[in-house]
């Protein structure tokens, strides 16, 4: 089983003979030093590079790799040993080993840290940010507020920042909105949603942590509510508005959701929490924003998967391609709800119906239920919200990037994590258990010159370079159809596989992997693939992965190699279908239109600037595979502060 | 006497025992503690130990002239690695410790072992600091796993 949590440099089995501990007590003290040096070693590897093994004995297979290169090259690869399950054996005594000359150990330089600042992805202009915060759109401006660290690039102190933008794309820096001055969020101004009341003002409720650490929830309003920009904010002088209720600990109450009209015409939030292990979302109705009355029960639990953060609750329709006002319910309608699990760090989804009279949600599936089933992104996202436009009638999907680099170089580079471009958010008709997500459309606003390549044919274990110009800002459109002969022919097998637990893409199968390399370098030592690998089962049935491969993406030793992904649903008749959106440290792709998507963090050292290129590549074993791809270069949205010198940060 | 057990019952679930106990064990403080508390008391171990560390690269370069230039690179670089952990990991580990926004405790630690072990791959031959290193490496580890067990067990 793979830690899936970046740098956790232990998990329950990492690195150390289970029973090490309780021997090593009667050792001597020598024997034991040697005894941690071993743990220490095995234990990082098992952090750094997860149990495939994939990075290090990519450095030593480099130069077959870089022998790909070529075009119209069929070599074949050896499959690379996987290693034991838990780790890294074979590897681990590189860690000390000063033998292995493409370790990377010098520190990063400032061209390659200011190479990943992004183009076209909001980030403030320095220091740390996490969650997004109380989006909407209000007098022809979309506003986004974030949590932000004003004095460092990790995360603490933390306040709401502000931009607005005329189009989720070209942003513009506001000063911040609220600061933590007063004691309900004396240590802490965390996140919150934003309702729009039917008379058109809007009311914000966010969570403090208090002079004594007590999770609170507080009501915020626009100081003036004709001022489009809602520049200045005022706190609702009676808060915190709510505590946490009996039962409830005091670290386990955060995240009020945007609010929802009732039958009944009051207001309902959830918000959430967790009992023992069990994640919940308890409920709230008010009529005021002020006074609120709990639900007996909960909107919904699910055992297991401990706090649950960031709760939101939002309808879908199952036929229109629009997105609805919160308050929407009726029989055409389906609801989702989604948390984010503070024990894993991913956000899940799941869509069922809601039941208005009792105010409790049941999930279409229960064994994709909450926490349990699928998430919005199998790459680094959390902390998502969603909110409705009503603007383009339309629901759009915020989600936090963090940093998978070590602090110090956010610390050098000083700043960390990005947000995800907006998504828009449609249920999925044709599968019927997915969201489908897909970049607001105007980011095409920032299209440049396209190019354009049409059934380009790739041969099983080769490499085709694509020439588009500068590779470190495209947006790529792109369909693959594998050799159907190919397709019938291979044996299946009962072997399951997972992007996490194989080898990457130096692992071949007969169908599989074949996608784009992005950020690689001409001799491919960096690359990062973006990928899908077709599995048959003994059965004849074909299941689709789609993989982001990290292990090669970086000859740095202090960033994350894990392999992201997951099952990707194709239907009958479908093209194997991919949208990738490269801006230098941040890929975010999208398969399937969107039914499973992977946003992760690359740091190259020799893949940047204009030595960043674009290969097509096919590693499978059997089945040749073409492509066909619309690709554009990318502007920058030149985000940057509002253009007003007093008002800006 | 009485919190014997949840010490050991604590450092059962961390990979590195015998540090895990001897640390939070000669810290008085741990006498009464809660299982938030050990965390905070092997974050104080962390900040000692980076400490201790940093001054000791400060001293190795002032060497200055005698140093080999590959070595004061690296020592350099590890100065400011142990850096970010004294003024990075830690403050960060210890505001989400005290407002319970527990991950964040996590990425800390996890960061601040990523930093020691990052330090001893600079040195191109023998490392001056393996020892000290491999300390910072596995206080940071058990104080990644007190916390993890703080998230997934019961709130403190």
């Amino acid at each position: 089983m793979v830690d899936t949590r970046p740098f956790l440099p232990v998990s329950s089995h990492a690195g150390s003979d289970p029973t090490g501990p309780s021997e090593n007590r009667r050792k001597p003290m020598k024997l034991q030093l040697s005894i941690f040096f071993v743990l220490l070693t095995v234990g990082f590897f098992a952090a750094l590079l997860t149990s495939n093994n994939g990075s290090d004995n990519g450095f030593v297979k480099e130069n077959e790799h870089g022998s790909l290169a070529s075009p119209s090259s069929e070599k074949q690869l050896r499959p690379v040993s996987r290693g034991p399950a838990v780790g890294v054996s074979e590897k681990s005594n590189r860690l000390f080993a000063k033998d292995n000359e493409n370790q990377l150990a010098y520190p990063w330089n400032n061209s390659m840290l200011s190479w990943q600042r992004t183009a076209f992805h909001f980030q403030p202009e320095k220091n740390w940010m996490n969650d997004p915060n109380g989006p909407l759109f209000y007098k022809g401006w979309y506003h986004f507020f974030y949590q932000y660290n004003p004095h460092a690039a990790v995360w603490g102190d933390i306040v709401w920042g502000h931009a607005v933008s005329k189009d989720l794309i070209h942003w513009l820096h506001l000063p911040l909105a609220m600061v933590a001055d007063q004691w309900y969020d004396k240590n802490g101004v965390w996140t919150g949603s934003a309702t729009i009341l039917p008379d058109g003002k809007v009311v914000m409720l966010y969570t403090g942590s208090t002079t004594e650490n007590v999770q609170v929830q507080n009501l915020a309003y626009p100081a003036d509510h004709s001022d489009p920009l809602l520049i200045n904010w005022v706190k609702y002088s009676g808060n915190p508005v709510l505590v946490p209720p009996p039962g409830i600990l005091d670290k386990d109450f955060r995240d009020p959701t945007t609010a929802w009209l009732t039958s009944e015409g009051k207001w309902r939030i959830t918000i959430g929490s967790k009992i023992n292990k069990t994640g919940i979302a308890l409920v709230y109705d008010t009529k005021d924003f002020i006074y609120y009355e709990l639900l007996d029960g909960v909107l919904h639990a699910v055992p297991g998967t401990g706090m649950w953060e960031c709760v939101d609750f939002f309808p879908v329709s199952k036929t229109e391609e629009n997105g609805l006002d919160t308050s929407v319910n009726g029989p055409s309608v389906k609801h989702v709800v989604k948390a984010s699990l503070d024990d894993d760090r991913h956000d899940y989804y799941s869509i069922g119906t809601y039941h208005e009279k009792n105010g409790t949600w049941i999930p279409d599936e229960p064994k994709i239920d909450v926490g349990i089933g699928l998430r919005y992104d199998y790459g680094i996202y959390y902390a998502a919200k969603t909110f409705y436009d009503q603007n383009k009638n339309r629901r759009v999907l915020w989600g936090w990037i963090g940093e998978s680099d070590s602090e110090a170089a956010d610390m050098q580079k000083g700043w960390a994590s990005v947000q995800s471009i907006p998504r828009t958010i449609l249920f999925d008709k044709k599968t019927g258990t997915h969201l489908l997500q897909w970049p607001v459309e105007e980011i095409e606003s920032l299209r440049l010159k396209s190019y354009e390549f049409n059934q380009v044919k790739v041969q099983a274990g080769s490499v085709v370079p694509l020439d588009v110009g500068p590779a470190t800002q495209l947006d790529i459109i792109a369909e693959f159809e594998i050799d159907k002969e190919a397709l019938e022919k291979t044996t299946g097998s009962n072997v399951t596989f997972s992007c996490s637990s194989s080898g990457g893409t130096i692992e071949r199968g007969a169908l599989g992997p074949f996608g784009l390399l992005v950020l690689a370098d001409d001799s491919l030592s960096e690359q990062t693939p973006v990928y899908f690998y077709i599995a048959k089962g003994s059965d004849g049935k074909l299941k689709t992965f789609f993989c982001n491969d990290q292990s090669r993406s970086s000859v740095a030793s202090d960033v994350n190699k894990q392999i992201y992904g997951n099952l990707v649903p194709v239907l009958e008749g479908e093209k194997l279908s991919l949208r990738v959106l490269v801006d230098h440290s941040i890929v975010e792709s999208f398969a399937q239109g969107g039914r499973t998507v992977i946003t992760s963090r690359v740091y190259p050292t020799k893949a940047i600037y204009g030595a960043a290129k674009l290969f097509l590549f096919n590693n499978a074993t059997e089945a040749s595979v073409s492509a066909s791809l619309r690709i554009w270069q990318m502007n920058s949205a030149f985000i940057r502060p509002y253009p007003n010198n007093k008002e800006s940060q | 006497m009485g919190n014997q057990n949840l010490i050991e019952r604590t450092c059962k679930q961390t990979p590195f025992y015998d540090l895990c106990i001897w640390s939070l064990k000669s810290n008085p403080e741990s006498r009464d503690a809660s299982v938030k508390k050990l965390a905070q008391i092997m974050v104080d171990s962390l900040k000692t130990k980076a400490t201790e560390t940093l001054d000791l690269i400060d001293e190795l370069l002032q060497d200055g002239l005698a140093l080999d230039p590959e070595m004061q690179k690296a020592l350099t670089s590890c100065a400011e690695r142990y850096n970010v952990i004294i003024r990075g990991d830690v403050p960060e580990i210890n505001e989400a410790l005290k407002t319970g926004d527990y991950k964040f405790a996590a990425k800390g630690a996890n960061d601040a072992a990523i930093e020691a072990n990052s330090c001893e791959i600079e040195f191109p031959t023998k490392s001056p600091l393996t020892d000290m290193n491999k300390v910072v490496h596995d206080v940071s580890v058990v104080a990644a796993s007190i916390v993890k067990i703080i998230q997934t067990k019961f709130s403190f």
